[in-house]
């Protein structure tokens, strides 16, 4: 199996765009081909991360639309669809293309156009992915969050305050990113005092409605230094699901893909999570950051909240987590977040993160569907 | 109308049934869980809700004792005024979110079902 090198990256400004989707993803992609100085004619594969362009929309049939927009045919083309979890599973499949020898160059583009939309209208389509038992009852992926939430803090007799603290962080984290939905600092009372949204979780723990789009490029490693002088390899990259009605898990506080596809990707580059020198995790709500912690290995079971009490995640902490502010203050724009997360992971490890930049060489990035119905976990490392 | 869980050769039940249980093997038999009382697991009282769901919406996860069998549901609840830890019994509702409102396709699946309401 060939090892897969990321040679070029790309994101567009995060937020309320008045781009539509081809206009977004053409964007990112023009951007990351230049990154890595290659012509769009180089393409063998071109594949797309989006959620429901058609939903949301009324376009399908981006990926081909897309390639002529770039003038990248006859690249064979491909639409990854993993809910919140398609950029993650578009790194997949790109590594697999790759890796496989089917192709010699890939590019990965994800992207999501939402912000036309009401949040109702937004929080309906995603909430569309759940069972019919949750669906009738209007359970959305919100107060799956405020379910789970409740449990862990009563459970694990932790502090609210502790939820409102990876806000506070991120958002601190997202004021330096200039791609960042928002760059705007929040303090502990602003959090603990905004709209109650799920019960006990309020506004400031939600990440917001989102348009953007981000990019990737892919090669063999021994091909990579004819285009970048660094590079990031893809040392660890898998998928896994779990139950897809949530209540069914044995333990609510644990995402059984989160633990299997971490599991499987620190064996594939065979290492360990203390290893591990940054991460982008999935704070869709953030309450996930703790259970991500937690189900990566960063943290023992129950006691994640006590790391970031311990300012362990903060950036010059001894794990930064979500240095690009997250989807909490970044924007979480479906198809494109998992794209966005490894393009933070690459600018790290490369040193090119400006102001958030801290000391690393191997970075982890976290892409969580659903509520932990499918992830994919993605390790790279400098070269 | 019941609240039909499926058991399975090993023992297990689920709620919601589904073709092929935790254990490899298809179902066996059925349960209604409506028979029975349930603990809160969690709870949540969601303030934005999506187009044609009830606002606030008060959700739980509550967990049947079937014979010493433990089974969990989710679900809306009658009430706010709930605590973990609370007994609660299902009680029907013809009609648990408006389904001309939502993204879904009304004629995709049925819309009454249980509601939660403490003992």
């Amino acid at each position: 199996m060939t090892d897969v090198a990321v040679i070029g990256a790309s994101m567009t400004q995060f937020g309320q765009r008045d781009a539509w989707i081809r206009e977004l993803l053409a964007d990112a992609a023009i951007d990351c081909l230049a990154d890595a100085a290659v012509e769009p004619h180089e393409l063998d594969h071109l594949y797309v991360a989006n959620m429901a362009s058609g939903e949301f929309e009324g376009q399908t049939g981006v990926p081909n639309a897309l390639a002529h927009d770039l003038a990248a045919t006859p690249a064979y083309t491909q639409r990854i669809d993993q809910t919140s979890a398609s950029g993650g599973g578009g790194i997949y499949a790109a590594w697999q293309s790759v890796a496989s020898g089917a192709s010699e160059m890939t590019l990965l583009v994800g992207g999501e156009k939402m912000t036309h939309r009401t949040t109702g209208e937004s929080t309906d389509v995603i909430a569309s992915l759940t069972h019919p038992v949750e669906y009738k009852h209007g359970v959305t992926l919100p107060s799956f969050a405020g379910l789970t939430a409740r449990h862990y803090l009563e459970r694990f007799d932790a502090p609210r305050e502790s939820l409102a603290k990876v806000a506070v962080k991120n958002h601190e984290n997202g004021a330096l990113n200039p791609h960042a939905q928002f760059r705007k600092e929040i303090d502990i009372e602003t959090a603990m005092e905004s709209p109650m949204i799920a019960d006990p979780l309020r506004l400031y723990d939600f990440c917001p409605v989102t348009d953007g789009a981000a990019a990737l490029l892919f090669c063999p490693a021994e091909r990579a230094r004819e285009y970048a002088d660094d590079y990031a390899v893809v040392s660890g990259v898998a998928g896994a699901t779990d139950t897809h009605v949530v209540h069914e898990r044995a333990d609510p506080t644990t995402m059984g893909a989160v633990v299997d596809s971490g599991e499987a990707a620190f064996s594939m580059a065979g290492l360990d999570p203390d290893d591990v020198d940054v991460a982008e995790l999935h704070d869709m709500f953030t309450i996930l950051e703790f259970l991500q912690m937690e189900g990566l290995g960063f943290a023992p079971k129950g006691e994640a909240w006590r790391e970031i009490e311990a300012g362990t995640t903060e950036l010059d902490g001894e794990l930064p987590i979500n240095t690009s502010g997250g989807l909490k203050s970044k924007g979480h724009p479906l198809g494109a977040t998992g794209v966005a997360q490894a393009y933070e992971i690459y600018e790290q490890v490369a040193g090119d993160a400006g102001e958030r930049s801290v000391d690393a060489d191997v970075g982890l990035a976290c892409n969580v569907g659903g509520f932990g119905n499918c992830v994919t976990t993605t390790i790279l490392e400098a070269r | 109308m019941t609240m039909e869980a499926y058991r399975y050769e090993d023992g297990s039940i689920t709620y919601p049934g589904h073709p092929v249980g935790p254990d490899g093997s298809e179902p066996v038999g059925t349960v209604d869980l409506s028979e029975y009382t349930a603990e809160v697991i969690t709870w949540t009282t969601s303030h934005a809700t999506p187009p044609g769901v009830r606002e606030p919406n008060h959700l739980a996860v509550v967990e049947f004792d079937v014979e010493g069998t433990p089974v969990r549901a989710i679900g809306q609840l009658t009430t706010g005024d709930v605590e973990t830890g609370d007994e609660v019994r299902p009680v029907h509702c013809e009609e648990l979110r408006d389904p001309g409102a939502g993204i879904r396709a009304a004629e995709s699946q049925a819309w009454d079902g249980y509601r939660f309401e403490p003992v």
